[in-house]
């Protein structure tokens, strides 16, 4: 995955949002939504955690906790799923909207929070080091999640 | 916390009422996963805070570890926490000193 000489999200002067990406980038990205719903199944997963973090961490607040994940685990699950379904349904898309594109960001964040947790990534990882698929994935899309802010943040790109 | 009481009704005695009522505030803990950028656009989104302020936020949850970035009641809080979770940040909270 290369071609990062071009910005791949830029705001338009429409205000939509092009989306640059080639079809073996967008096939790789279509594909997640599908395999994190299928790891959102498991909700014992550990590797999940940060997707489900706790509110309370204070243990006089455990039954509040509990309340908590009783009350608003389920509306956290399908906030979850609903970005995924974005990011799905707009895969092929040549333009989004900005709605979509904030689909896209929290999509890529909860793959992004889920692929980290599994390869164990820490606060001086900043470069894919091992060469692995899966690190080479993760900073795939880091880069396109960080172009994205950008684009709607109005920061200038450098095109 | 005060508020308005009718006439002649009777103070209750150590009230549950302050306990519950103190201030919550609403952590957002340093991770590293989270891009810095993410961080600062989420902050932003959610309190419709400055770009300035929401990057100075995200600058102590950097360095420091942890910001506070909104307090209030603890409804407010939960629903606060609630939509930092939805965005994958990693938030808590916890009673005001």
């Amino acid at each position: 995955m290369s071609r990062f000489d071009r910005r791949p999200i830029r705001r338009t002067r429409s205000g939509s949002y092009a989306v640059d990406l080639g079809p073996d980038e967008r096939a790789v990205l279509g594909s997640l939504p599908a395999q994190m719903r299928e790891a959102l199944g498991s909700r014992d997963d550990p590797s999940l955690r940060r997707l489900f973090p706790p509110a309370y961490t204070s243990p006089d607040d455990r039954d509040k906790e509990e309340e908590f994940e009783r009350l608003m685990g389920d509306d956290l699950l399908a906030g979850h799923r609903e970005a995924l379904g974005v990011l799905e349904s707009t895969v092929s898309a040549p333009e989004l909207t900005a709605e979509q594109l904030d689909g896209w960001l929290r999509a890529l964040n909860s793959i992004r929070l889920l692929l980290g947790t599994r390869l164990e990534v820490s606060e001086d990882d900043d470069t894919d080091v091992s060469g692995s698929p899966a690190h080479a994935l993760y900073y795939f899309l880091g880069y396109l999640q960080e172009c994205g802010i950008e684009a709607l943040s109005g920061g200038s790109g450098p095109d | 916390m005060p508020t308005a009481a009718p006439v002649e009704v009777q103070e209750p005695e150590v009230s549950d009422a302050v306990v519950a009522d103190r201030p919550w505030k609403v952590i957002v803990w340093n991770d590293p996963i989270n891009l810095m950028s993410y961080v600062t656009f989420v902050i932003q989104k959610l309190f419709g805070y400055s770009r300035d302020k929401a990057h100075r936020l995200m600058m102590d949850v950097h360095t420091k570890g942890r910001a506070v970035v909104s307090s209030g009641p603890r409804e407010k809080a939960e629903l606060d926490v609630f939509r930092l979770h939805e965005h994958g940040l990693w938030a808590t909270m916890e009673h005001d000193e």
